[in-house]
């Protein structure tokens, strides 16, 4: 069984089980049968019943997720293709994010507060609406656990692109670009991917454009809201 | 595809180059994003050198947080402990933020627009 633990090998299972993943869902067109989600329950099954623990996974999954930080910059594509939009409205723009990166913090601490969450757990996911990358370096500032950190945000991610354009119906949001911008503040880059496959490049720019924002405001005012909220860096 | 990888790597690096140099709490790749806008815009970087390699990479972004998502399995038990807040905290807030962040959108530019017409209707 050693060959299971080659990186190559693994490599190939991830792409083979997401290529799987989005056939069934292209076949069957269930919007829960999630690709991303369902590899990620796939791989994690396989995994632990070879008895390959996560630590040897990442040997060949990290070749993976080095290609999101690259991916990240592609965004700048679609969002230069919406400057001349963005620039018209710029103002609206900024104070949606400001809104929705502020609520977004105080609402996950205060529920999770509520539900009984330790402080580890409640620091773990303060940053969890945003991109990977950020989310992580946030947790690890503020005493969280990264690892959690990074699941939650992959797991908010899908959630948000699967049950997205739902809320945004049950909200009365009508324009597009309000829907572009608020999946892509709630569920960073995942959720963008969502909105671009389903909604187009244009509603996908300002989806991009809400997780740049939400990223930036989250960097920059999740310590301070933390420490309104009473914890301590 | 050379000159596509060697521009969108560039902007990694100096995206990287400012994190370093900085030490601003933000992450390489988003730098290396607002760079990259910026230099299409002022035309230091013509669309046709990127676009591809973007298209691309845009498009496939779901695939690239597997290995991220994978990592659920180190803290399983974790999970299994406290997944009410966890789960229940996402959720909620998730749709707080969708909510939010929609409702000022349109608030803003329904106010904006009243009074001089900024918003130029995109839509």
């Amino acid at each position: 069984m050693e060959f299971l633990t080659n990186k190559i090998f693994l490599i190939a299972l991830t792409f083979i089980v997401f290529l799987v993943s989005r056939l069934l869902q292209r076949r069957t067109g269930i919007v829960f049968l999630n690709p991303i989600l369902i590899s990620i329950v796939v791989l994690i099954v396989v995994l632990s019943c070879f008895g390959i623990d996560y630590e040897m996974y990442r040997e060949g999954g990290d070749y993976i997720e080095f290609w999101l930080k690259p991916a990240v910059v592609a965004l700048g594509v679609p969002l230069y293709r919406q400057l001349e939009n963005i620039r018209k409205q710029l103002l609206p723009l900024l104070l949606a994010e400001l809104a929705g990166c502020v609520v977004g913090i105080v609402s996950v601490v205060l529920v999770a507060e509520f539900l009984g969450a330790t402080k580890e757990i409640v620091l773990s996911l303060a940053p969890k609406a945003v991109t990977t990358p950020i989310a992580m370096e946030i947790s690890t500032a503020m005493g969280g656990i990264p690892s959690l950190t990074a699941a939650v945000v992959v797991c908010t991610g899908i959630f948000g692109g699967m049950a997205g354009f739902r809320m945004v119906k049950m909200s009365h949001i009508k324009s597009p670009i309000a829907t572009g911008l608020s999946i892509g503040t709630a569920a960073h880059a995942v959720g963008t991917a969502a909105v671009m496959e389903e909604r187009g490049q244009r509603c996908g720019a300002f989806s991009s454009l809400g997780l740049t924002l939400n990223g930036l405001f989250t960097a920059l005012l999740a310590p301070l809201i933390l420490s309104w909220l009473g914890y301590a860096v | 595809m050379i000159l596509q990888c060697a521009v969108l790597f560039a902007f990694l690096a100096m995206g990287e180059t400012v994190v370093y140099f900085t030490g601003i709490p933000i992450p390489s790749s988003i730098i290396g994003m607002l760079l990259l806008t910026a230099a299409l815009k002022l035309r230091i970087v013509r669309l046709m050198w990127v676009d591809k390699v973007s298209d691309f990479l845009v498009g496939n972004l779901g695939f690239f947080f597997v290995p991220a998502g994978v990592g659920l399995m180190r803290c399983l038990g974790l999970v299994s402990e406290q997944w009410l807040p966890i789960v229940g905290a996402s959720v909620v807030s998730t749709f707080i933020i969708i909510a939010v962040t929609g409702w000022v959108h349109q608030f803003v530019r329904r106010v904006g627009s009243s009074h001089h017409r900024v918003g130029e209707s995109v839509e």
